[in-house]
């Protein structure tokens, strides 16, 4: 009878533990939706999305996010560009080309990197990497989108090259002896027949890279200048929407409508967020 | 499982009644990061005289100071611009009275790289600089480059007062902004290493900042008074154009622990610190 009961109390704490995630993102959500729609009350959502001028605790407030939503699109793209190639190549060599010790050392690498803070890739990107990307481009400040992609392209690595790892050895090893047996080389195999049978599994490892790439805050609002203007490039100084709600939230008189703005921004990144997960989500599922 | 529940129980029991009398025994005082070493100088020298009370300082920036006290976090905002109308309102509906209290003066100092070949400029130079609308170095006297705009973030105190006072000179009905190109830095110690590393660059920051590897700029109110440069005598002679109050904002119904700390930061010894952490004293 004890035993029973005891099994009953765990079976259903195990089940609240399950529900627990689910229960607060639905009440994130929520919250997010409370505070962040108020602002709709001092702009018009099209004023809101489109409003070329962030000003927010001037009198009246100046609430246009189209300069922060562009300046996170750039940056998002920029470390895309860099470190989908790296990743992905990355990801080949060590699930199809390296000897067993290199492969390990690798591995591991790649797991270090992960466990890097932002805060500390910020710092390295402040004093190394922005002083290198004004002198390179002969630009006035570095402190530029391409620093910020640069960084967050190291903080997508090792996402995007655990996962496609992944996906290439899910591929069925038929697949590969059968191409051997046509004929193929080990490279005609790899990009012939590997790679598109892993795409699907790849194309969620880059969706879930940039997931975490656009949620990213403290690194891009050390090196990226964070002025609100509609970027024209990456060598230019921009803001992203992380960046904007970190560096503004301490301020923002609680009840203003530059607090309800912030609000709304995140829900902008929540929104953005979800879409690139629940992608990356299908693309994992149409592989099994 | 069992012990893990009783030692949970145990630190409960223990910790609730501590934490309750830490809050009634402690003075928390939160605000201005500007003001945050002069409130440690302060909280310092007089737990030293006098060992029963305890002043907890922490900064966050003037905002959020504000912010606790209508929550009723802190018992001293510190805060480097006036309170707000909006904050008032807020606190008076919530049953608060706050009241603002001159505690100290800080001096902003403009500066640019130790390269740069401007000395001086007007109040209405900087206003176009800093907006945007003077870019190059050239139009003030300098160096055929472009002139890169540092700011603080809009969630410090000096922003605020260079806009007001700099910017828009004091005119309430100005619309003038920073300039939108302008870099947004976080911190004052950001502002003074990208000064330090970059020829074209000019930002501004308190006078507890200044060190030689930025060079301070001379400023004059307008084109016909004299050029002054942010040092401490200038700034208590009233001589220099871009000074500040910094501020302690407090209930008007003040504890005695509250009214015993203002006394004390307001006497002479209290002032005597002012100096020594490179603000400015009132008297």
């Amino acid at each position: 009878m004890l035993r029973k009961i005891k099994e009953f109390i765990i079976e259903k704490l195990i089940l609240l533990c399950g529900l627990a995630s689910v229960i607060f993102v639905a009440l994130i959500f929520i919250f997010l939706l409370k505070e962040g729609l108020s602002v709709f009350k001092f702009v018009r959502p099209g004023e809101f999305l489109a409003g070329r001028s962030w000003y927010p605790i001037s009198e009246p407030a100046q609430l246009g996010i189209l300069p922060l939503i562009l300046g996170s699109l750039w940056v998002t793209f920029g470390a895309a560009v860099i470190s989908v190639p790296i990743g992905v190549g990355c990801a080949v060599y060590i699930a199809e080309i390296a000897p067993g010790r290199t492969k390990e050392v690798l591995k591991g690498g790649i797991e270090l990197l992960a466990a890097i803070p932002s805060v500390v890739l910020g710092f390295i990107g402040m004093v190394t990497l922005v002083p290198l990307v004004k002198n390179v481009f002969h630009l006035s400040t570095g402190l530029t989108g391409l620093s910020g992609s640069i960084i967050l392209a190291f903080m997508a690595m090792p996402t995007i090259v655990s996962i496609a790892e992944d996906a290439l050895y899910a591929v069925p090893k038929s697949y590969k002896e059968g191409a051997f047996a046509l004929g193929a080389t080990h490279w005609q195999t790899i990009w012939r027949v590997l790679l598109p049978a892993a795409s699907s599994g790849i194309v969620a490892a880059v969706m879930l890279g940039i997931g975490r790439v656009i949620g990213e805050t403290m690194a891009v609002m050390m090196i990226t200048g964070n002025s609100a203007v509609i970027p024209r490039g990456l060598l230019e100084p921009l803001r992203t929407l992380t960046a904007t709600i970190a560096a503004e939230m301490g301020e923002a008189v609680v009840g203003s409508e530059h607090y309800f703005a912030l609000f709304a921004i995140g829900i902008i990144l929540f929104i953005i967020s979800f879409a690139v997960n629940v992608t990356a989500d299908l693309f994992l599922h149409k592989n099994k | 499982m069992r012990k893990i529940l009783w030692g949970m129980a145990a630190i409960m029991v223990i910790a609730v009644p501590a934490l309750a009398a830490g809050k009634k025994g402690a003075l928390q005082i939160k605000g201005s990061d500007t003001m945050v070493n002069l409130g440690q100088a302060w909280a310092e020298k007089y737990m030293e005289k006098n060992p029963a009370d305890f002043i907890a300082v922490t900064g966050g920036g003037s905002g959020t100071g504000m912010a606790s006290l209508i929550s009723g976090t802190c018992d001293i905002a510190m805060s480097s611009r006036n309170i707000k109308q909006k904050e008032i309102d807020l606190a008076k509906a919530q049953g608060h009275d706050p009241v603002e209290i001159k505690v100290a003066l800080d001096g902003i100092a403009v500066v640019v790289h130790p390269k740069n070949t401007v000395e001086k400029l007007t109040l209405d130079q900087l206003a176009d600089i800093f907006s945007g609308r003077i870019a190059s170095w050239k139009q003030v006297g300098g160096a055929d480059a472009k002139i890169v705009i540092l700011s603080r973030e809009v969630n410090s105190g000096t922003h605020v007062y260079f806009k007001e006072h700099v910017l828009r000179k004091n005119d309430p009905s100005s619309k003038a902004e920073f300039a939108a190109g302008a870099l947004m830095l976080s911190s004052s110690q950001a502002i003074a290493d990208e000064v330090a590393g970059n020829p074209s660059s000019i930002g501004y920051y308190g006078m507890g900042y200044i060190s030689p590897k930025q060079k301070t700029v001379a400023v004059a109110k307008d084109g016909t008074s004299e050029y002054v440069e942010p040092t401490i005598d200038n700034v208590m002679k009233g001589l220099y154009p871009i000074s500040r109050p910094l501020f302690f904002c407090v209930e008007s119904r003040q504890d005695e622990a509250v009214r015993k700390f203002i006394e004390f930061a307001l006497s002479p010894e209290g002032q005597a610190i002012v100096k020594e952490t490179d603000f400015v004293p009132i008297k």
